[in-house]
C-alpha cells in the first residue's frame, strides 16, 4: 500500500465542562501520515497545541484496538467514522486525502451528557446492566461446565450478541437516541442460553424500564444503530428484545 | 524485614485444601460492618469486588475509565487455561502446574502455581454458570484449543475475545452487587496514596478524573487490582490508560516490588508503521495454532512474500524446535524472531518483521472442508476458498484488524510480525494469601508478581485473574479481617487522611507549577525508548548501567521541564498522564537495576552474558533461585531481599522445547 | 404504533378491494353495491367508529413519540449522516404521516363526511360514483390524491416493516420476507388508490 502525507483542517467541538456552552474550534494539521490511525492524529494535534502553550483536546480512548469501547468521536456525520464495523480507534488516515477537512463531534443525546470537549458520560449503560443484565449467580454456585450442553447455533448467536462493547455508537447514531440495540444485544446475549432462562422475563422488563428512566428516545426501527455498530449487533436483536418483552408482559412478569 | 510467603506445610496437592479448611471465618453480621476497597476493575478486579459483595463485604471500586467495563482484561484474544481435561488428552492439575512452572522457567512458587491449576476448572464452571459463551463443538460441549507450551489442548476460548467475554461476566457479576447496594462504584477515579494507619493500610486517596476533587476512602482492606505496567516502554500492547501508579504509590509505602525486570515480549504483534504509533496490537498467540512462522532463506530477499518458493523459505521455529514447532512458548519465539531480524533476515520495508502464513492452514481446512461436502475436487481455488471461510470463522476478527491496521489483506498475503512488550510478570511482592508486605494491603492479578515465575505462558493470565478474584481472595483475606472485626471504620478527618491528601495535593501542584516546554507524551516516549533499547528482548550489564543514569536524568528533566497544561480543578487527561509517566520514571530505573542485578537469562529476561553457544537462555539456578523483592528506601534506594525458591516436587532442569 | 398500525394496513386492504369495483368498469354497479354495504352495514359501520379511534390514536401516539424523540437530543449534529446509516422514509415518519393525514382530511371532506352527513339527517346515501367522476374530472384533485398515495406509499415501506418488527418478528428467517412483503404492498396498494383517479380523469372508465 501507497503512503503518503496530508495537510488537514478539523472543525473539533470545544466544551469546557458540563455547563458551559460549546462551539467548534478549527485547527490546522500537517504531515499526517496515511499510516496513522485516527486517534494518532489527534496525538499529533494535540501535541501541537500543548507546544503553543494552548488546551489539548480530551478525548476519550484506552484500549486503541477497538474492544474496550472507550473511543467514542462522530466524525463527518457519522458514529466513529466512515469505514464499516470500526471504532474511531481502528480508522486509519488512508482513508483521507491531503486538503481534507475533518468535522468531529462529541456523542449527542441528552442521556449522554457532555463532559469535556469530545468526552461523554455513558454511565447510563451501567446503570441498564445494573438493572438485570446478568445472571444471579454466586462464585461458587457453579456446576461443572459441560453439565449444561448449549446447542452451538445458540451459543454463536448468543456470542455474537455479546460482542457489544458498549461505547455507545447505537445512541450516537439513532435519530432517536434509542439505546434498544445496546439493550437488545445484552438481553439476547443471555436470553440465548439455557442458564440465562430463569430471570429471562424480570431482566427483560427491569432493563427496558431502566432504560426508560434513563431518558433514551424510543425505537423506530430506522435501522442506523445497526449500520453504525463496530460490532455489526444486528437488528434481530432487537426483534429478540421485543419478543421477550411482550412474552413478559402478556405472562404477568412485573418488575423485580 | 525476613520475607515470609506463608506456604501452607504439607503435601503440594493438599497446601491449599488445608488452607481452606483450617482458616479464619467472617461471619455474615461481620462482614456487614467490614469495608473493602478494590482498585481496578479487571478480570482480577471485578470478580474480586464481585465475590466479596456477594459475601457480604461492604465494598467500594474504583476504576480510571468511564465504566468498570473498559479495563484492559477486555483486550485479551486468546483464551483462557484449564485443566479439565475434556479433551482426553492426558490433562491434569498436575500437567497444568508443571507447565506453567517450566513454562516460568522455574522461578515461580510451587504452592501458588498449584493453587493456580486446581482452581482453574472452577473458573470456567462459574464463567459459563454466568453466561460466558464460550465456543462449543456441535454436540453442545465446550471447544479447546492449544497454546505455546504445552502439548495439550487446554485452553477454553471465545473467538479471539476471550479477554472481553470473561471480563463482561465479571462486570454483570459486579453491576449486580452495585444493584443490590454491595458495592459502590467509582468510575473515573484514579487511586494516588495509600492511607496507612498504625502500620496497616486502611484507605485511599482518590482523584475524582471529572472534577479533580481529591476523596479519602477507608476501607479496612485494600485491594489492589491494577493490571501491569508494560507501558513504560511507551509502545507496548496495553492500553493508553495502563499505568503502575497505583502498585507505585504502594511501593513507596513499603510494599515490596517483585521480580520488576520480568517482562514478557508477544512474539506475534503487527509491526511498528512510524514514529507517531502510539500503540501497539496484538496478534493472538492462538494464530501460532494454524500460522506458520518464517523469513527468507536469503539475506536482504526483497521479493514478494507469495513470489519465494517454498524451498527458499526458513521456517526457523520448525527447525531449531521441532518438539514444539510454531508454539514454543512467547519468550521462545520473541527471542527466535530478534535473532532472524537481527542476522538481517527481516522482512518488510523496517526489516523488523517475520511472516506468520496461513496459506497451509487455509489449504490443509480446505481439503477437510472439501471432504466434508463430499467434494472431490483438486481445484486449489477452490480447496483455498472452502479454507479461507474455516479461517475466517476461528480467526475473522483477528484477521480484519489486522486489515484495518495495515491496509493488507493477510488471506492473500502473509502477516507481518514482530515481538512487543505485552506482560510484566512482575508486579507488588505477596505472599500466599495476596497480601503485600504491608498489611491489609493485598495485590491481585497481573498486579501481583506471584504465578508466572519469569515468563508467562498463553491463556495464563485470565486464569490467574479470575483464580485471585473468584477463589483465593474470599478466603485470604477473611483469615486477616477475622483479626480485625472490632476494628470500628477510622473517620476521613484522621490526620493520616489529611497527611495523605495533603501529599496527593503537594504533588499535582508541583506538577502543575513547572509550567516547562516538553510535553508529557514526549517523556514517555523518550522513557520508552531507553527501555526498549536497553531493557527490553536482549539485557547486558553496559546497556542497564547507562540505562540507569540515562532514566535518571530523564526524570530530572521531566521534574523541571514537564510542561502539563489545563486546571486542577477540571477534567484534564495531561495531567493525569503526568502522574502516571512521573512513576513509570521511577520504576524504570527499578526494573534496570532489577535486570542488572539477575545476571543470568531466565524466561522473559535475556542477559546476553549468560546464554548457551546457540543462543539459548542460561540460567543459573545456583545464584539466582530467588524472588527479587524490593524495599523502596528513597530516591534511587532500593533493598534488595531475597525469598529463595524451594522446589519440593518438580526438579527444575534446563528448559527445552527442541 | 405497531398495532394500530396494522390495523391501519388492514383497513387499506379492504378500502383497496372496494376502490378496485370501478374496475369493471360496469357504470359504478358493483362500487356502488360495496358502498351501499359498507355503508350501511351495522357491523361494518361499528368497526368504522373503531377505525376512527384506532386512527386517532395512531397519530396521537405518531405525534408524541416524534416530540419525545426529538426532545431527547437538545444539541443536535453539525453533520449528520444523511442517507449513508438509513433511508430517508424511515427518519421521515412523521412527516410522511402528516402529509398522509392532510391528504386524508381532503380526502373524507369531499367524500365520508358529506355521504355520513346526509345520511344522519334522513337523506339518504349519496351518489358515490357519479361524485368521484366530478371530482376527478379536476386536474388540481387529481393532483392532491397522487400526492397523497406517494406519501402514503413511503410511510407504508417502513411501516409496514416496523409493525412487524416492534411484535418481535425481524428474526433472520422472516426479515426478507417481512420486507418484501411491505414493499410489494407499499407499491402495489397505493397505485390501485392512484389508479382511480387517473382513471376517471383519464376518462378510461366511464
Amino acid at each position: 500500500m501507497e503512503h503518503y502525507n496530508m495537510n488537514l483542517t478539523l472543525k473539533v467541538w470545544k466544551q469546557k465542562n458540563n455547563k458551559a456552552k460549546g462551539a467548534f474550534e478549527t485547527y490546522k494539521v500537517s504531515g499526517i501520515s496515511s499510516e496513522m490511525s485516527f486517534l494518532e492524529m489527534f496525538d499529533v494535534l494535540n501535541e501541537q497545541l500543548v507546544a503553543e502553550n494552548k488546551e489539548p483536546i480530551a478525548f476519550d480512548h484506552d484500549c486503541r484496538e477497538g474492544i474496550c469501547g472507550m473511543c467514542s468521536m462522530y466524525i463527518n456525520g457519522r458514529a466513529h467514522g466512515p469505514w464499516h464495523q470500526t471504532t474511531t480507534c481502528q480508522l486509519h488516515m488512508r482513508e483521507y486525502k491531503d486538503g481534507d477537512t475533518i468535522v468531529v463531534e462529541p456523542w449527542r443525546a441528552n442521556s449522554f451528557p457532555v463532559i469535556k470537549d469530545l468526552v461523554v458520560d455513558r454511565s447510563a449503560f451501567d446503570r441498564i446492566v445494573a438493572a438485570g443484565g446478568y445472571i444471579s449467580v454466586n462464585t461458587g454456585n457453579a456446576q461443572d461446565a459441560n453439565c449444561l450442553p448449549v446447542d452451538k447455533q445458540r451459543a454463536d448467536e448468543s456470542f455474537a450478541a455479546a460482542t457489544c462493547i458498549g461505547c455507545g455508537a447505537c445512541v450516537a447514531a439513532c435519530p432517536n437516541t434509542s439505546a434498544m440495540l445496546f439493550v437488545s444485544a445484552k438481553v439476547s446475549h443471555l436470553a440465548l442460553l439455557p442458564q440465562g432462562e430463569p430471570e429471562r422475563k424480570s431482566r427483560a422488563v427491569n432493563m427496558i424500564h431502566q432504560m426508560d428512566t434513563e431518558d433514551f428516545g424510543s425505537c423506530t426501527n430506522i435501522g442506523a444503530c445497526e449500520a453504525e455498530c463496530p460490532k455489526g449487533i444486528s437488528l434481530e436483536n432487537i426483534a429478540r428484545l421485543n419478543r421477550e418483552y411482550l412474552g413478559a408482559m402478556f405472562s404477568g412478569s412485573k418488575e423485580a | 524485614m525476613a520475607l515470609n510467603s506463608k506456604i501452607p506445610s504439607g503435601q503440594l496437592d493438599s497446601k491449599w485444601k488445608t488452607y481452606k479448611s483450617t482458616c479464619k471465618l467472617v461471619n455474615p453480621a461481620n462482614k456487614r460492618s467490614l469495608e473493602i476497597i478494590v482498585v481496578g476493575t479487571g478480570l482480577a478486579g471485578a470478580s474480586a469486588a464481585a465475590t466479596l459483595g456477594e459475601m457480604g463485604y461492604k465494598v467500594k471500586a474504583f476504576c480510571f475509565q468511564d465504566s468498570p467495563r473498559r479495563a484492559h482484561s477486555i483486550a485479551a484474544q486468546g483464551g483462557i487455561n484449564a485443566a479439565k481435561n475434556y479433551q482426553n488428552d492426558g490433562d491434569s492439575t498436575y500437567r497444568l502446574f508443571y507447565d506453567t512452572i517450566k513454562g516460568g522457567d522455574y522461578r515461580a512458587r510451587e504452592g501458588n502455581v498449584h493453587r493456580l491449576a486446581e482452581v482453574s476448572a472452577n473458573i470456567i464452571d462459574q464463567c459459563v454458570a454466568q453466561g460466558v459463551p464460550f465456543a462449543r463443538e456441535y454436540g453442545g460441549l465446550l471447544s479447546n484449543r492449544s497454546f505455546g507450551g504445552t502439548q495439550v489442548q487446554r485452553t477454553f476460548y471465545a473467538a479471539g475475545q476471550t479477554g472481553q467475554q470473561l471480563l463482561i461476566g465479571a462486570y454483570q457479576g459486579l453491576e449486580r452487587q452495585v444493584s443490590l447496594g454491595n458495592v459502590e462504584m467509582h468510575s473515573r477515579h484514579e487511586m494516588l496514596e495509600i492511607v496507612m494507619v498504625d502500620g496497616k493500610a486502611r484507605g485511599i486517596i482518590a482523584r475524582n478524573l471529572v472534577t479533580g476533587e481529591l476523596e479519602r476512602h477507608f476501607g479496612h482492606a485494600v485491594l489492589l487490582c491494577t493490571g501491569g505496567y508494560g507501558n513504560v516502554f511507551y509502545l507496548s500492547t496495553n492500553a493508553m490508560g495502563s499505568n503502575v501508579t497505583a502498585a507505585w504509590k504502594a511501593h513507596k509505602q513499603g510494599a515490596f516490588f517483585g521480580n520488576p525486570c520480568y517482562t514478557q515480549i508477544h512474539p506475534t504483534c503487527i509491526p511498528v508503521s512510524g514514529d507517531h504509533q502510539s500503540k501497539l496490537t496484538l496478534m493472538s498467540e492462538s494464530l501460532r495454532n494454524d500460522g506458520r512462522i518464517w523469513v527468507p532463506k536469503a539475506k536482504g530477499d526483497n521479493r514478494k512474500a507469495t513470489d519465494i518458493p517454498e524451498e527458499e523459505r526458513d521456517y526457523y521455529l520448525e527447525r531449531r524446535y521441532p518438539a514444539f514447532g510454531n508454539l514454543v512458548p512467547r519468550d521462545v519465539a520473541s527471542r527466535a524472531a530478534k535473532e532472524r531480524c537481527d542476522a538481517g533476515f527481516g522482512v518488510g520495508s523496517s526489516k523488523m518483521a517475520v511472516y506468520l502464513d496461513f496459506a497451509s492452514a487455509i489449504e490443509r481446512y480446505g481439503k477437510v472442508e472439501a471432504h466434508k461436502q463430499g467434494l472431490h475436487t483438486t481445484d486449489k481455488n477452490t480447496i483455498m476458498a472452502l479454507g479461507r471461510d474455516v479461517v475466517k470463522e476461528k480467526y475473522g476478527n483477528l484477521f480484519d484488524m489486522y486489515a484495518k491496521i495495515t491496509g493488507e489483506n493477510p488471506y492473500e498475503i502473509p502477516m507481518r510480525i514482530y515481538p512487543a512488550v505485552h506482560y510484566t510478570m512482575g508486579g507488588l511482592w505477596v505472599d500466599y494469601e495476596l497480601m503485600t508486605t504491608v498489611p491489609n494491603l493485598y495485590a491481585l492479578g497481573e498486579a501481583n508478581f506471584s504465578d508466572h515465575g519469569a515468563n508467562r505462558l498463553g491463556a495464563s493470565a485470565l486464569m490467574q485473574g479470575l483464580a485471585d478474584g473468584y477463589f483465593v481472595i474470599p478466603y485470604t483475606l477473611g483469615n486477616n479481617l477475622a483479626n480485625d472485626i472490632s476494628t470500628k471504620a477510622i473517620p476521613t478527618d484522621h490526620p493520616a487522611f489529611v497527611a495523605a491528601e495533603k501529599d496527593v495535593n503537594d504533588r499535582i501542584n508541583r506538577l502543575m507549577n513547572i509550567k516547562g516546554t516538553e510535553s508529557v507524551e514526549s517523556f514517555h516516549k523518550r522513557l520508552g525508548k531507553i527501555m526498549w533499547d536497553k531493557c527490553g528482548m536482549a539485557r547486558n550489564a553496559k546497556g542497564l548501567t547507562e540505562a540507569i543514569e540515562e532514566i535518571k536524568a530523564l526524570r530530572k528533566e521531566f521534574w523541571s521541564n514537564v510542561r502539563v497544561p489545563g486546571d486542577i480543578k477540571e477534567f484534564n487527561p495531561e495531567l493525569d498522564k503526568a502522574g502516571r509517566v512521573a512513576d513509570f520514571l521511577e520504576l524504570g530505573e527499578l526494573m534496570c537495576i532489577d535486570a542488572l542485578n539477575r545476571n543470568e537469562s531466565c524466561g522473559g529476561h535475556f542477559r546476553e552474558e549468560s546464554q548457551t553457544e546457540e543462543g539459548e537462555a542460561q540460567r543459573d539456578d545456583e545464584h539466582f533461585m530467588f524472588v527479587s523483592a524490593w524495599e523502596y528506601k528513597a530516591d534511587s534506594q532500593f533493598e534488595l531481599h531475597k525469598e529463595a525458591l524451594d522446589y519440593e516436587v518438580v526438579h527444575p532442569s534446563a528448559r527445552s522445547y527442541k | 404504533m405497531s398495532l394500530t398500525g396494522l390495523f391501519l394496513i388492514l383497513f387499506l386492504i379492504v378500502h383497496c378491494y372496494i376502490n378496485a369495483q370501478i374496475f369493471y368498469n360496469d357504470g359504478g354497479v358493483r362500487f356502488n353495491e360495496a358502498a351501499h354495504f359498507m355503508g350501511t352495514n351495522f357491523v361494518i359501520r361499528t368497526v368504522e367508529l373503531g377505525l376512527f379511534a384506532f386512527l386517532i390514536l395512531h397519530i396521537v401516539q405518531g405525534l408524541l413519540l416524534w416530540a419525545k424523540n426529538r426532545s431527547r437530543r437538545s444539541v443536535g449534529y453539525t453533520v449528520s449522516a444523511g442517507n449513508k446509516t438509513s433511508p430517508w422514509y424511515s427518519r421521515s415518519m412523521a412527516l410522511l404521516g402528516t402529509l398522509v393525514l392532510l391528504f386524508l382530511i381532503v380526502h373524507l371532506s369531499k367524500f365520508w363526511g358529506p355521504n355520513r352527513l346526509s345520511q344522519t339527517t334522513g337523506h339518504g346515501e349519496l351518489p358515490l360514483y357519479n361524485m368521484m367522476k366530478e371530482e376527478f374530472s379536476n386536474m388540481w384533485v387529481v393532483v392532491i390524491y397522487l400526492c397523497g398515495c406517494f406519501a402514503l406509499a413511503w410511510h407504508l415501506v417502513h411501516g409496514f416493516y416496523s409493525a412487524f418488527q416492534t411484535l418481535g418478528m425481524g428474526t433472520h428467517r422472516y426479515k426478507g420476507l417481512i420486507k418484501g412483503t411491505g414493499v410489494a404492498f407499499a407499491i402495489i396498494v397505493p397505485i390501485i388508490f392512484a389508479l382511480m383517479p387517473i382513471a376517471f380523469y383519464l376518462q378510461w372508465i366511464a
